[in-house]
């Protein structure tokens, strides 16, 4: 008998068992579905950190004061005012860093026209830009001439100026921030999330000096809430990082065992930290999806028992006309994994839907490969071989008089 | 292709010596015992041959035609079909046998349940390795001779008994085997319906040359029939050429009686 014809057998089955047939499928369906949801989210949320870490600049430090708290990754509270602006420029002079970026920041109101809105102000350098891989939408960012004679000239974040101007070009215009008038000079690209999920692009900056002078005020003046800095290799990050330290314990006058009184951080092993930890989402992910369709193939063999244990007799009938053992389990085998096929394919149909819906509306990042759709094939019918084989087998090795005389 | 009628001459189509065949039971308290049902059989039938097997229930015609048809293996002795030594084959050859060289037709017609009366009779040729349009045109050319054309599409369970028999019949013809084993076919059937299809296998053996045996408890059935084999607790105890046989001359004409009847197990 060749193939052609047992897979005619084995679809003229299954469509005498309709109902049961597709209950079978449904197992199959659902963990389908279930592999490729996961999987596409898994792959999501990772492509989602690779974008954070490649929109957030390369061999990243960022230094903040205070010591290393217990946990080891929360980000300094700026609290403590140990560090300061000349603490970044001293850094910026050692040999294997290119550049620093003080930071201060606080909340402001700021006004344009009719409009309101409030926002987190940054008080920087014009290196920020550079390091922090900030790209300009339109306009230009602030110079180092308005860092000096502290200009009130403001480049705004993309979802900031979304919200003051609308449509409306923001550059030239002068908005109010806390009642104080500046000229917007330029806005930035939008860059999304930042690994700790704020969103980076609802954000104002203005000159370090300008802030100081004349927004936040300082108790402390020229301390600062952190700074960007940027090594110049990868290779050197951690010759980088005890050329930062050693630094600033001597400018800080810590000496022997004493505590630092500042954290360095190296983003870029934080980054790699995340990226791990979505590998290992995904992995998760994936696996539970799995046992759903492990449960989906054992519906199958169980099926598929019941099905040889009804059909003994036709077998034995097939037997006796002709069928060897091999034409039986080819059969059964061809039923099993028939199922099996039509379930994925409808599963992967599902679970492509359903990862659109997420990302719909949990406003996540999807993403299908074609490998991710290739794997939940090629497992979907290894489930329906694996578990189609023992009752083919069981099947095709019946013997042909038992076969015959089963009631 | 298909054989000559009868020249005794020749190798005989059924040889079978000392053929044996018992069960093995547990019992109540699961010890092991053995039932014999087949002693010492031996058999030898020719190409062209109309043979009847009858006895009473329990006799061991079946278990004797299940072993003729390569569905069971005998517990000692030796089957040789066709000169093949059926011990020695292995179960693909087997299946083989059973598709080419044996018709099987049952009691209770045996038919694929939700498959049209042709896709029954085509299933044969295509475990022939036949595709599947050729299968269905050679089944309906079969269809045709059994007189049942238009009754072609019509699944097992919209015949009746008489036509579901022949349909099975024209399965069993469809490889054009030089043997049909036949169990009983009238048993489910009305006289009537009988005589039909025991006349079908009456031109089959005289216009074909097709072997038949077949089983029967009914003597107007066996008399088609060119030779009656008669079996008592699974002993050959009457095999006769050409009769229509009666009770009464049972033990008078016995010309194949072997060995001493062993003492039955029960
Ligand atoms: N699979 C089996 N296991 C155990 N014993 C069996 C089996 N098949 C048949 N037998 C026994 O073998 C004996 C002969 O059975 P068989 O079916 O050959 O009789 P039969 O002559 O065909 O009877 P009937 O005319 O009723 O069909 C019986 O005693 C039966 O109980
Ligand atoms: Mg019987």
């Amino acid at each position: 008998m060749n193939l052609f014809s047992i897979l005619g057998e084995a679809l003229r089955a299954l469509r005498q068992n309709r109902l049961r047939a597709g209950l079978t499928m449904l197992g199959m369906i659902i963990g389908v579905a279930a592999v490729v949801l996961m999987l596409s989210i898994g792959q999501g949320a990772q492509t989602q950190i690779n974008q954070t870490i490649a929109s957030m600049g390369s061999n990243l430090f960022i230094v903040v004061p205070g010591a290393t708290s217990a946990g080891g990754f929360s980000f300094g509270s700026g609290s403590v005012k140990t560090l300061t602006i000349n603490d970044a420029y001293a850094i910026a002079e050692l040999p294997s860093i290119s550049a620093t970026a003080p930071v201060t920041s606080g909340t402001a109101q700021l006004n344009y026209a009719a409009k309101n809105w409030s926002t987190i102000i940054t008080g920087t350098t014009p290196n920020y830009f550079e390091v922090g891989s900030w790209k300009i939408e339109s306009g230009t960012i602030f110079t180092d001439s308005d860092l000096r004679s502290a200009t009130r000239v403001v480049v705004l974040g993309s979802v900031t100026a979304k919200n003051l101007f609308n449509d409306e070009d923001p550059v030239g215009k002068t908005i109010r921030i806390t009642n104080r008038p500046f000229l917007v000079v330029g806005v930035l690209m939008a860059k999304g999330q930042s690994l700790t999920g704020r969103d980076q692009d609802d954000n104002v900056f203005i000159p370090i000096t300008t802030s100081e002078r004349q927004i936040t005020g300082n108790q402390f003046p020229g301390s600062i809430r952190h700074m960007l800095v940027q090594g110049k290799s990868a290779e050197d990050m951690d010759i980088a990082e005890l050329e930062i330290t050693q630094l600033l314990r001597q400018r800080h006058r810590i000496s022997g065992t004493k505590e630092n009184d500042f954290t360095v951080r190296n983003l870029t092993a934080i980054a790699d930290i995340a990226t791990g930890a979505a590998k290992v989402m995904s992995f998760v992910l994936g696996a539970i999806a799995s046992v759903s369709l492990l449960v989906g193939g054992i519906g199958i063999m169980n099926i598929m028992l019941v099905s040889v244990t009804e059909r003994t007799r036709e077998i034995g009938i097939r037997m006796a006309i002709g069928a060897n053992q091999r034409a039986i389990l080819i059969q059964f085998l061809l039923e099993a994994l028939m199922i099996c096929i039509m379930g994925g394919l409808i599963g992967l149909v599902i679970g492509i839907g359903g990862a659109w819906l997420v990302s719909q509306m949990a406003d996540m990042l999807i993403v299908i490969t074609l490998g991710m759709i290739g794997l939940a094939f090629l497992f979907a019918s290894a489930v329906g071989i694996f578990f189609g084989f023992y009752p083919a087998k069981k099947a095709a090795s019946l013997k042909p008089v038992d076969a015959l005389r089963y009631e | 292709m298909l054989p000559t009628p009868a020249h005794h001459s020749a190798t005989p189509l059924i040889k079978i010596e000392n053929l044996c065949k018992s069960y093995s039971l547990q019992d109540a308290n699961g010890k092991t015992i053995t039932n014999q049902v087949l002693f010492n059989i031996n058999l030898t039938i020719h190409q062209g041959e109309f043979v009847a097997i009858m006895g009473h229930s329990g006799s061991g015609k079946s278990t004797l035609m299940n072993i003729l048809g390569c569905l069971d293996t005998p517990t000692s002795g030796a089957y040789w079909l066709t000169e093949k030594n059926v011990a020695t084959l292995s179960s693909d050859e087997l299946a083989r046998i059973r598709n080419r060289n044996i018709g099987f037709v049952f009691q209770g017609f045996n038919l694929l349940k939700r498959m049209t009366a042709l896709d029954n009779v085509a299933v044969p040729l295509l475990y022939a390795g036949i595709s599947r349009a050729n299968s269905r045109k050679q089944a309906l050319e079969l269809l045709r001779r059994t007189g049942l054309e238009n009754f072609a599409m019509h699944q097992p369970n919209q015949l009746s008994g008489g036509q579901q028999q022949r349909v099975a019949i024209s399965r069993a013809l469809v490889n054009q085997p030089p043997l049909i084993l036949a169990d009983e076919p009238t048993g489910n059937l009305d006289s009537q319906t009988s005589r039909e299809i025991m006349s079908l296998f009456e031109q089959l053996n005289r216009d074909q040359g097709i072997t038949i045996v077949l089983v029967t408890h009914e003597d107007d059935i066996a008399a088609y029939a060119k030779r009656l084999i008669r079996l008592k607790d699974g002993h050959v105890i009457y095999d006769k050429n050409n009769a229509i046989e009666t009770t009464s001359n049972q033990s008078a004409s016995v010309h194949a009686i072997h060995d001493h009847p062993q003492s039955n197990t029960d």
